[in-house]
């Protein structure tokens, strides 16, 4: 499980932390948000304690209006043993029952200097970002022609030299031999490559290639959502391969399913091209074009026909 | 399946040659063969997953090895990463 602390969003955000710095080391588990507005008021029932509160200026000034006693109870209440941590915008001045409460319960209260809304959504998009589920998977990763393909297949079986091709005919490399992928948004994967191999390709005989300076900056690119896989495999005399394309098979990536070709390779099999063209026909599907279906329609009308020609003639 | 942790002995660590010479002795093995080091699992055949673990003297790794020949793949692969050369 990816952990992210109140500590890495004061690295990230260049927040200062004005008290409870003892808490800056608790786990953040959500990449929600929570401005507690209501909870100033006094209605804590449904109160998020888990997520990070963001305060701004229309609940600092709210707050201002509060009886002593009120202010000392809400701050009290606000800081909780599972708050991971208080931001407060605009650059605004922390009220002294804030400060004394996060001290008391450790929860680390910061100060940005922008406006509340952007910080929220700079604040979200790192933590999804941050908290993304997330696996690795041996493959090869190529943007052909804007789909991200995922090469999949046993070691030695020609992944790598079958990206090096795509390559040169002016795809672009992602990631070789170790794809390490994200979920975000709920049902998105995003792949990329370890840092220390980024833009390496390794082709057996030759051994480490670097991809970027033999074919320039246009040939990689440093992550690119999955659109598909393609598993390579040696050719099995005995298994079916799909003659049709009417059949779609999925392939499930953390909660994700996408869509799954099965190659056979053999001696002579220009790999490069077929998953070229495999890539181009799953663009063309999405436009709305599936020649697979339309074909076995076409079938049927005609053979329909022909029995009716029968029934009339 | 067989699964075991252990510490890497190596006194230079998986740097490049003794990761290719691992991913030599990996391959003899018909089993696949699995390494994982913080939570990160690569595939023990193929040189690039292994080295961009980056595994250090000292570090421990969890190598799995799955197939019908997985205790004698285990065996040769643990000694070879606890060999202190």
């Amino acid at each position: 499980m990816p952990k992210v602390t109140a500590n890495d969003l004061a690295s990230q955000f260049n927040l200062e932390v004005l008290a409870g710095e003892e808490g800056v080391y608790r786990a953040i588990t959500t990449s929600d948000i929570s401005r507690p507005g209501i909870e100033m008021a006094g209605f804590f029932t449904y109160y998020p304690a888990k997520r990070l509160q963001l305060i701004g200026r229309t609940e600092l000034s709210f707050f201002q209006q509060l009886s002593p006693d009120e202010k000392k109870e809400r701050m009290s209440k606000l800081c909780t043993y599972d708050t991971p941590g208080i931001i407060i915008s605009r650059g605004l001045i922390a009220p002294p029952e804030l400060v004394e409460s996060a001290e008391n319960m450790a929860v680390p209260v910061m100060r940005a200097d922008v406006t509340t809304t952007r910080l929220s959504s700079q604040l979200t998009n790192f933590l999804e970002a941050r908290l993304a589920k997330s696996t690795a998977v041996h493959g090869v990763l190529v943007d052909i022609y804007g789909i991200g393909v995922l090469l999949t297949g046993a070691s030695g079986v020609g992944k790598s030299e079958t990206a090096l091709d795509l390559v040169r005919r002016g795809h672009r490399l992602v990631a070789d031999d170790s794809v390490e992928i994200f979920q975000q948004h709920g049902d998105t994967l995003v792949g990329s490559s370890p840092e220390l191999i980024r833009h390496l390709l390794e082709i057996r005989g030759l051994g480490i290639i670097d991809v970027m300076t033999l074919f320039g900056a246009g040939a990689v690119r440093p992550f690119k959502r999955i659109g598909l896989t393609i598993h390579l495999e040696l050719w099995d005399e005995n298994k079916a391969y799909d003659r049709l394309g009417l059949e779609e098979a999925k392939l499930q990536i953390i909660d994700t399913e996408i869509p799954k070709y099965t190659i056979p390779v053999r001696p002579g099999r220009n790999l490069a091209v077929i998953v070229e063209v495999a890539a181009m026909n799953f663009r063309l599907k999405r436009m709305g074009i599936n020649t697979a279906k339309q074909f076995s329609d076409r079938l049927t009308d005609v053979i329909e026909e022909g029995d009716r020609d029968d029934f009339y003639g | 399946m067989v699964e075991k942790t252990t510490e890497v002995k190596l006194k230079t660590g998986l740097q490049a040659r003794p990761a290719a010479l691992f991913v030599q002795e990996a391959n003899r093995f018909q089993s696949d063969v699995f390494i994982e080091k913080d939570s990160k699992k690569v595939n023990a055949k193929s040189i690039m997953g292994i080295m961009s673990l980056a595994a250090r003297t000292g570090e421990v790794i969890k190598v799995t090895v799955d197939g019908n020949d997985e205790d004698e793949a285990i065996n040769a692969l643990v000694q070879f990463v606890e060999k202190e050369e």
